[in-house]
């Protein structure tokens, strides 16, 4: 009804097409209220473009497949508002920076997720089917370490965010440390030195130069920096024979 | 390796920050009312204690150095981080040369 007696305000979209060596185009997509910039992805996609590549499941947050760049900046694009990125009415939106470009805005993650297993992100149990669910104190200081930074959904906006990324190909990033840190933490994990020992190797914790750009992007405010200054310390103490 | 390289570091600026702050305090104060060489000299040569000071800084520097300037050309240039590792040895190692020379320069002269 609305969209009748007024006239609709239009916002320019730029969105990269194609892979490494593709380009913006610029699309106009009606403003509407509480709109997200998935939202225009999408609108664009069905109205101008039925074969602009982008991914998202969720749209709720919890997925992690939806972030991109937008205007500059690593977003999880499902729970950016246009409100908050278009004060111009404009945006411009690209695939998520430090990952090969496959097409439009989607990316190669592969290496991002062989990272996670290169720091020692995977989880080895100690336990059987048959044995007793561990009890696991949740106010333990090694609990709450573990808490902090268990949230993570994947989304590879802070490893985006990342300059030490940019720079060195070796480096596992932000995420992947990240949870080699609450592994490490986790008491039901078999392979705590083999984890530490991973995370402290050639791509690991003593790149970072705990400057918090992961910090500032992460859209679900982990502080992945802090966790990874927690592997340089436990991975120092084990060094000199003081670890647990 | 990389955890002993970062433990290395750390330790060397540990003992380095206070052996910086003895060395520009003295040079200030030393310099006051005006130094020649040839001052300096006769209350450096021959000083065992001069001598240990600046070697364990020569030291330091040849470990602490190379390890952030291997960081560095990691980051900023396409080099093999074998080649790095290499160039940073014979870095270090012309560290040590050049600062234990200076020192013996300096202080030499001990029996
Ligand atoms: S704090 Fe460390 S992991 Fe986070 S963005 Fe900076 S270098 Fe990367
Ligand atoms: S730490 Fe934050 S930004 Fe990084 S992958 Fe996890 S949720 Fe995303
Ligand atoms: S679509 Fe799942 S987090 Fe955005």
């Amino acid at each position: 009804m609305q969209d009748m007696t007024e006239q609709e305000t239009m916002l320019e979209v730029a969105i990269w097409r194609g892979g490494a060596d593709g380009r913006f185009v610029t699309y106009e997509v009606p403003l509407r209220a509480n709109q997200t910039v998935l939202d225009v992805v999408t609108e664009v996609q069905r109205r101008h473009e039925p074969a602009l590549a982008y991914r998202f499941a969720c749209r709720v947050g919890v997925c992690g497949s939806c972030a991109m760049t937008v205007n500059g900046a690593p977003k999880w694009t499902c729970r950016t508002h246009v409100k908050q990125v278009a004060a111009t009415g404009k945006i411009t939106i690209e695939p998520l920076r430090n990952l090969p470009r496959i097409k439009d805005l989607a990316t190669d993650m592969t290496g991002f997720f062989e990272k996670w297993d290169r720091a020692g992100g995977r989880f080895r149990g100690s336990a059987t089917r048959h044995d007793e669910p561990a009890r696991v104190d949740p106010a333990s200081r090694q609990r709450q370490y573990a808490d902090a930074g268990i949230e993570c959904i994947n989304c590879a906006v802070c490893y985006a965010a990342c300059e030490v990324v940019a720079w060195d190909d070796a480096y596992y990033g932000p995420a992947a440390l990240n949870r080699a840190w609450t592994l490490v933490n986790d008491e039901r994990h078999a392979a705590t030195k083999q984890t530490l020992a991973d995370a402290s190797d050639r791509g690991g914790c003593g790149n970072c130069h705990s400057q918090g750009s992961c910090v500032r992007h992460c859209p679900i405010g982990l502080n992945p920096t802090r966790s990874i200054a927690g592997l340089k310390r436990m991975s120092l103490l084990q060094f000199v024979g003081m670890g647990r | 390796m990389e955890t002993g390289l970062y433990a290395l570091q750390r330790v060397s600026a540990m003992i380095m920050a206070p052996l910086i702050v003895v060395h520009l305090g003295i040079i200030l104060y030393a310099m006051r009312g005006g130094l020649t060489a040839a001052e300096i000299m006769s209350r450096t040569e021959g000083s065992v204690a001069w001598a240990l000071f600046y070697g364990l800084f020569v030291v330091c520097a040849a470990v602490h150095a190379p390890i952030g300037v291997r960081s560095v050309l990691r980051e900023w240039t396409p080099l093999a981080p074998r080649l790095i590792d290499a160039a940073m040895l014979v870095f270090g190692a012309a560290l040590l040369v050049l600062g234990v020379r200076a020192v013996y320069a300096v202080t030499g002269g001990w029996s």
